[in-house]
């Protein structure tokens, strides 16, 4: 099970604790790090000073952080993480795929064009999600050629042209860094 | 007059008339999908309506804004799924009208409540800026520093029983906020040495993060729900006569969701919660509710609706966002160099009724698209949900990398997009990391500029506006802290039963023959003295 069922007043109970204690953890290192991270300069009112808001933010993060800390530690009586919160942190740790997929497309689009990247992007996603018919990948083409139209082409966002374009010949090669 | 044709010129132009189109339409497909939501929408188009002229871009915006809502009706009350979070509350009487067949009646008094609501608000805003740019040029430095501290401070307590993780959510925005070149001093913080923080956390890249790059992540691991969707016969004009049969009830819901709406930080939530509430109480059928009761269909359509007018008060006058997706359209503001605040009321007051103006036209539109689309429109209830996450997941690409062509706000969003996911994933606050990083950044600047003035510390409230702000702010944190000591010791006395409960039966037996027979000393020792107050009977 990779879940716990019970609620936690309304919400997901694993997992709680690992993310209250890793945010006081972030907190206080922030905090310890603010005479390091920033300047005080003389003659300066407290309200002016470069490091006034910044220690509002960490100072904030770590006495809310520590009292919502205690709530949770309270409300579920115990101080450390159960296998429940550990099974919960791997659900998070997960969605990293995810975010590799993304950061492989966004590395791929300066080099290999928008419009392409895109459209293989899409397909492959949609593949690795399941979606294997024939019909809901031609759709996902579909989707993808639309997007690149509708950014690239119409609102002229500012994507660049990709490096492959530069082997293109004259006409086209403007015509693709302008458009896809 | 003039104010107003001056306005209609602004509107009166091809691209703004567009943009109204693409707005209106493209908000209600949006809304009515569950699982993307407006948020997720402006966030992607943000970085596209930079190159727009401001009317268009905020057109876009708004009418995503504006319409999302009436959308999000549509599988609320067909497959008891809130297209948007605020259409929740049109589950409770929208879904049980369906399932006793009258799916078409609560879709067409969902669309007249939410139109009455839209343009109920819209109107009242047109009528008050006269009023608002007169109070408008009242705020000054410490005005709209208190301002944002209220906002923050009524983001953070209307997260009931979250109160302390929005308020550490709200610190981590205003710490985001710091990150880079301070613009006065000229000195770094929190770089850690690192070229690529110098520049600072771009507010775009956070929003990006997360709320589009989240929702992908929370679409992509969820499973693809098959929806059964029941055809919907005839015409959706019916609506508006029975709504006309509850004037009270909709007239009420619409004016809290304007002064709800113009209150940073409160919103849709909270003028819905106060509508259903009034509506229920002051019902003639109170048990309806929940049961598919048409008027409390009404206070929430219409609550909701009245919001997105109303929002762009606090913004346009002070400049300060109530709420994440005011909050985005603020950087469209930034970005074409047109600052929102009293001297917008001052000096662009027919741009400021434009707006207004295009928030009214654009609720026509909706209605008008939906009254005859609706049918069409019902199918997009069925895409799936990891399909949604993969096309959300390809058009947040469009919203990063074309802010700056930067691989680093890429990583940055993908971070923030992890982040989110956690948080969504245990229902934690996102939006007081938001709000946090715009009202942050806001704070700095007008205390420092209101300081410089001030040789007191009772100088920064003697002014009406400033005074009045902090007392409010006083009465806010007192109420909360009242609240939370209410809860504290029904918290504490639930213990003191549950810990002296017995498990016992003889026992319990024991106290209970105890307890009657204290109750009953008690009451013959009343009698007593009674009789002996009264005197003897001589009769």
């Amino acid at each position: 099970m990779s879940e716990e069922n019970t609620e936690f007043e309304g919400r997901r109970r694993a997992g709680q604790l690992i993310f209250a204690w890793a945010f006081v953890v972030l907190s206080l290192i922030l905090l310890a790090f603010l005479p390091d991270q920033t300047v005080w300069k003389p003659r300066t009112k407290l309200f002016a000073q470069p490091r006034f808001w910044p220690g509002v933010g960490v100072a904030g993060m770590a006495f809310f952080g520590l009292m919502h800390l205690r709530v949770v530690v309270r409300q579920l009586g115990r101080k450390r993480p159960i296998r429940a919160d550990w099974l919960e942190a791997r659900r998070w740790l997960e969605v990293l795929e995810y975010a590799g997929w993304f950061l492989v497309y966004v590395w791929l689009v300066p080099r290999l064009g928008y419009l392409p990247v895109t459209l293989v992007f899409a397909v492959a996603l949609s593949w690795r999600l399941g979606y294997r018919r024939a019909r809901m990948l031609w759709i996902t083409a579909l989707f993808a050629v639309v997007v690149v139209v509708v950014f690239k082409s119409l609102l002229q966002v500012k994507i660049p042209g990709a490096l492959v374009y530069e082997y293109l010949p004259g006409g086209l090669r403007s015509f693709f860094i302008l458009y896809f | 007059m003039d104010l107003i044709l001056s306005s209609v010129e602004i509107l009166a132009r091809w691209d703004v008339a567009l943009a109204l189109l693409v707005g209106s339409i493209g908000g209600v497909l949006i809304g009515a999908i569950p699982g993307v939501g407006p948020a997720v929408a402006i966030a992607i188009l943000l970085p596209a309506t930079f190159s727009m002229d401001p009317i268009v871009g905020l057109t876009v915006l708004l009418g995503i804004y504006g319409s999302s809502m009436y959308g999000g009706s549509i599988p609320a009350i067909l497959i008891n799924t809130p297209g948007t979070a605020v259409n929740a509350l049109t589950t409770y009487d929208g879904y049980p009208m369906t399932t006793r067949g009258e799916a078409r009646r609560a879709i067409s008094l969902a669309y007249s409540s939410s139109f009455f609501g839209g343009i109920f608000s819209v109107i009242c805003l047109i009528l008050f800026a006269p009023v608002l740019a007169r109070v408008a040029p009242m705020f000054g430095s410490r005005e709209i520093f208190l301002a944002a501290l209220l906002g923050i401070i009524l983001v953070v307590t209307a997260h009931r029983g979250q109160t302390l993780i929005a308020a550490a959510m709200a610190s981590f925005g205003i710490w985001l906020n710091t990150i880079g070149l301070e613009p006065v001093k000229y000195t770094k913080r929190y770089t850690f040495e690192q070229s690529w923080l110098s520049s600072g956390v771009d507010l775009i890249v956070v929003v990006l993060g997360l709320f589009a790059l989240s929702q992908a992540f929370i679409l992509l691991t969820s499973e693809d729900e098959k929806v059964r969707l029941t055809r919907l016969k005839g015409s959706f004009f019916q609506g508006f006569r029975e709504l006309a049969r509850h004037p009270r009830v909709a007239s009420v819901a619409a004016s809290f969701g304007v002064l709800m709406g113009m209150i940073p930080g409160v919103g849709e939530f909270t003028a819905q919660f106060m509508s259903y509430t009034y509506a229920q109480k002051t019902s003639k059928r109170p048990e309806d509710f929940g049961h598919g009761s048409s008027e409390g269909l009404i206070s929430a359509e219409t609550s909701n609706n009245a919001v997105p007018a109303a929002a762009m008060v606090p913004l346009l006058a002070l400049g300060i966002p109530g709420e994440a997706l005011t909050a985005m359209m603020l950087s469209v503001f930034y970005v074409h160099n047109v600052i929102p605040g009293p001297g917008l009321f001052q000096n662009r007051m027919d741009f400021v009724v434009a707006l207004y103006l295009a928030l009214l036209i654009l609720n026509v539109l909706v209605l008008i698209f939906l009254l005859f689309a609706t049918n069409q429109l019902i199918k997009v209830v069925r895409i799936p949900n990891r399909f949604l996450g993969m096309a959300v997941l390809t058009l947040s690409f469009v919203g990063v990398y074309s802010l700056r062509n930067s691989v680093t706000d890429c990583i940055l969003a993908a971070a923030f997009g992890v982040l989110g996911f956690i948080l969504k994933r245990l229902s934690l606050p996102i939006v007081p990391i938001i709000l946090g990083m715009v009202l942050g950044g806001i704070m700095e600047v007008k205390l420092r500029a209101g300081m410089a003035r001030v040789k007191e510390p009772f100088d920064f409230i003697d002014r009406p506006i400033a005074m009045i702000l902090f007392l409010v702010i006083l009465l806010v944190l007192g109420l909360h802290f009242a609240r939370v000591w209410r809860e504290f010791r029904a918290r504490k006395d639930r213990e003191w039963v549950a810990s002296h409960s017995t498990k016992n039966f003889a026992s319990e037996m024991h106290r209970r023959q105890t307890r009657l027979a204290r109750a009953r000393q008690r009451q013959l020792r009343r009698q007593r003295v009674r009789s002996v107050l009264r005197g003897p009977r001589w009769k």
